[in-house]
């Protein structure tokens, strides 16, 4: 019965475990709680994911109604990996989060903070196990409002202007994105993923249809922070507690693109968006942008946080590169980016997280001298730099390796010295790390400070750790990348 | 339509923040009786109660917090408006092919509705078909809406709220139980409606109505209450930890019901399983979830109104 229902349970339980973290109220105790049930969703998405692996998509009828009446759960191999990146994600930096939240956010806050915490897994994996495109909307407002709950915790009065400018942008992506799905209700009268994908091409050629998919896109692209609609994420990223910023890097933005993909290839389809709309061309231009420019702020930044946060929106460049090359390779590079974005910046948030716990910030000035007094959180930084910057060994070798082959397939070797240049300039701001912590002697009254304690330094290095791993063994990972990328092609076939 | 024209321009040119704030409500109330004249009286009855209704005296509540008088914007308003100008322009192109109004050949007449139209009353026997579209057969998503509800209850209960902190002070809140007229027209009205709220939420099988409408209205009752007479007063009825406790509950309820037909042997939320015959469990289904929504919905009002006007109490002694 139980494994029957898994695909359920896997939004239901954390959703449950929110408001009971209200009522249990002891932070310890909610703490404890919520990282048994990250645990198990893990372990949840592990089962779904082989299961899909093993015997095909799962499909899954809430309510006992059938699809397209009611609402649909369906994993298939796509969903099945983004389900496994977000879980996981969640449950390391759960494991985290106790001691960092203790030291970061006022006793009678950190209840509100784990119960933010799970509302916003609940939303990002009924996002990405959802075969629904209303439900969606709807656990996109449980993700969105609970982030903008995690940003506003954060120490600095500043996060709270964050997260204001998000709620508006996020807002305005929400509403963009509702207006969408109206609309191919309107011109086909389901709202079912998969039936959706079979009555749109009825009706491609109308100019409702076009008006959706350009709202969709354009609500999506604000959710994920392609350029120049990423505004709202150096900020939020910068001012959130730690661990929020470590959770919503890693996964907020890969779920998005998650959701560009499902609706432009598994419902528009790839001829469609690609052909006859110019959603290559679109996404690749603002993508190079991305890349050159996220890359060159960063390395301006005084403050590491918001460096990182740059950093990211030029990886996002990356993965829509890949997007934007509409092939098996591009996607695929771009699928593998989203789990191994995930792993580095999820890394270095953490270790970051270290250096503020007994540093109150992180930045530029707090790094001189770190190499010897903080040897395993600034190794972290190093080997999570590394993958960055894309080093072979290192998951971010990997994906660019894929990225650089999509582009020469295609003939397109600018595109290639773009991603070069992308990683020079990530050589440089890594670099600026590097000289600070390991080329300065440290003065002698700085040296009451420790190493960061071990609660923060074991899921650090699960992360940074796991990015090596799969940088050396990569089966599992561009297996599972590969397949999902034949699926989306051939969807729209 | 005209005079939702009138009423948006004149928000959008208006200073005075007070005016536009009543004006919201208005907008809403207009497009209120926009959609009953619609057919769509659930969603009318949703927009009165909500927008015109809780909305209004939330904002109203955070102007008591900050000031009367709009701030001059030192942004620039080109972008801004150019931005509105290509969406509004993307969205008349997408009305040129849209499919006639009410024009029964449209594609929503033909799909997925007719089911829902012609066997809800075999399947569900709730004569409400939106009530029988909202608690059933989409169930999951109202779910969704509901922890979209407590998740804004928590984000607000963050920022201002004291959550699990014992209050320090105790300055007694304005009340403005020394106006006559107003105390007693207040203790005529609020058991009605309650009494009102009690039957949009247990009627809502049978008219429009249901937990959302239910639960505003409910909490309208309570917050013009302690507007009246006073906050503490009201708290004494309901303490905001009962309130805090509340909010989860109505979840938990809903959720719960999912979790019961589970252990019964149905998928999540499939109410077939909660009785011998499978229309009485869409019955009981239905009925409980409604009820979660109805406690999640007046105790996150509550608690937002709380927030606000517990900060108004507290700024004003740091003011001393």
């Amino acid at each position: 019965m139980i494994s029957d229902n898994l695909p359920a349970l896997q939004v239901v339980l954390p959703l449950i475990a929110a408001p009971l973290c209200l009522i249990i109220h002891r932070p310890k105790l909610v703490w404890l709680f919520a990282l048994f049930i990250c645990l198990i969703s893990l372990g949840i998405s592990i089962e779904l994911l082989s299961a899909v692996i093993n015997t095909g998509p799962i499909s899954y009828e809430m309510g006992d109604w059938a699809p397209p009446w009611g609402i649909e759960y369906r994993v298939d191999k796509i969903s099945g990996f983004v389900l496994l990146i977000v879980s996981m994600i969640g449950a390391v930096v759960m494991l985290y989060a106790g001691k960092s939240i203790e030291h970061e956010i006022a006793p009678h806050k950190q209840t509100l903070f784990y119960s933010a915490y799970l509302l916003c897994l609940t939303g990002l994996l009924g996002i990405v196990i959802t075969g629904d495109a209303f439900n969606i909307f709807v656990f996109l407002e449980i993700s969105s409002l609970s982030t903008y709950t995690l940003v506003s915790l954060g120490k600095d009065r500043r996060a709270l202007t964050a997260a204001f400018q998000y709620l508006i942008m996020g807002t305005l992506g929400a509403t963009f994105i509702l207006i969408g799905i109206g609309l191919m209700y309107m011109m086909t009268g389901t709202l079912n993923i998969l039936d959706l994908a079979q009555r749109i091409p009825e009706v491609l050629e109308t100019r409702t249809i076009r008006a959706a998919f350009a709202f969709l896109t354009v609500g999506i692209c604000l959710k994920l922070a392609l350029f120049p609609l990423h505004l709202w994420l150096p900020n939020s990223y910068a001012y959130a507690p730690s661990s929020a910023s470590a959770f919503l890097s890693a996964t907020a933005t890969k779920v998005a693109i998650y959701v560009l993909l499902r609706f432009v290839f598994t419902i528009f389809g790839v001829t469609f968006a690609f052909e006859i709309m110019p959603m290559g061309t679109v996404l690749m231009l603002m993508a190079i942008p991305a890349i050159l420019i996220g890359s060159t702020v960063a390395i301006f930044q005084q403050n590491i946080k918001r460096m990182l946060a740059y950093s990211s929106v030029a990886q996002i460049g990356y993965m829509i590169l890949g997007i934007s090359f509409a092939s098996v390779t591009g996607l695929t590079s771009g699928i593998l980016h989203l789990f191994n974005h995930a792993l580095m910046k999820g890394g270095l948030f953490l270790a970051l997280g270290g250096i503020a716990y007994h540093m109150g910030a992180a930045r530029i000035e707090h790094f001189k001298g770190l190499g010897q007094i903080m040897p395993w959180t600034m190794a972290a930084i190093v080997v999570g730099g590394l993958s960055l910057i894309g080093v072979p060994l290192t998951v971010g070798f990997i994906s660019k390796w894929y990225l650089v082959l999509a582009a020469l397939e295609q003939g397109y070797w600018p595109i290639a010295v773009v991603v070069l240049v992308g990683s020079l300039l990530a050589v440089i701001y890594m670099w600026k790390l590097v000289e600070a912590a390991y080329f300065n002697n440290v003065e002698p009254s700085e040296v009451v400070v420790k190493e960061a304690p071990l609660q923060l330094l074991i899921p650090t290095w699960l992360l940074i750790g796991a990015s090596i791993y799969f940088g050396i063994n990569t089966d599992l990972t561009i297996g599972v990348a590969q397949q999902a990328a034949e699926m989306l092609m051939g969807a729209g076939q | 339509m005209g005079i939702l024209v009138v009423t948006g321009l004149s928000i959008v040119f208006i200073r005075d923040l007070f005016a536009v704030v009543i004006l919201f409500g208005i907008y809403s109330l207009v497009s209120a009786s926009f959609f009953v004249n619609l057919d769509a009286v659930d969603v009318a009855l949703t927009e009165a109660a909500v927008g015109a209704g809780i909305s209004t005296v939330l904002m109203l509540g955070t102007l008591a917090l900050t000031s009367r008088r709009e701030k001059k914007s030192s942004h620039g308003s080109t972008l801004p408006l150019m931005v509105v100008v290509v969406t509004g322009g993307a969205l008349i192109y997408a009305t040129l092919d849209m499919p006639y109004f009410s024009d029964p050949s449209d594609p929503i007449h033909h799909h997925v509705a007719p089911r829902y139209i012609q066997q809800s009353g075999e399947e569900i026997g709730v004569p409400n078909i939106v009530t029988s579209v909202l608690g059933s057969y989409r169930g999951f998503d109202t779910l969704g809406e509901t922890v979209v509800i407590f998740a804004a209850g928590l984000g607000v209960l963050s920022l201002l709220g004291r959550f699990g902190k014992r209050p320090e002070i105790a300055l007694p809140s304005p009340s403005m139980s020394h106006h006559l007229i107003l105390r007693v027209i207040a203790k005529a009205l609020i058991p009605l409606i309650l009494l009102y709220g009690l039957y949009i939420q247990f009627h809502g099988d049978y008219g429009p109505g249901g937990g959302f409408q239910a639960g505003v209205i409910f909490a309208a009752a309570i917050i013009l209450y302690a507007i009246i007479f006073s906050t503490e007063s009201a708290q004494k009825v309901i303490s905001p930890f009962v309130i805090h406790l509340l909010m989860s509950a109505g979840v938990l309820l809903f959720a719960g019901v999912g979790v019961v037909t589970m252990l019964l042997g149905g998928n999540f939320l499939g109410y077939n399983v909660l009785a011998h015959d499978p229309v009485h469990g869409q019955h009981y289904g239905i009925l409980l979830i409604e009820l979660g929504v109805g406690i999640t919905v007046t105790s996150v009002m509550l608690s937002i109104f709380f927030d606000f006007s517990d900060r108004k109490r507290i700024r004003s002694i740091e003011e001393q």
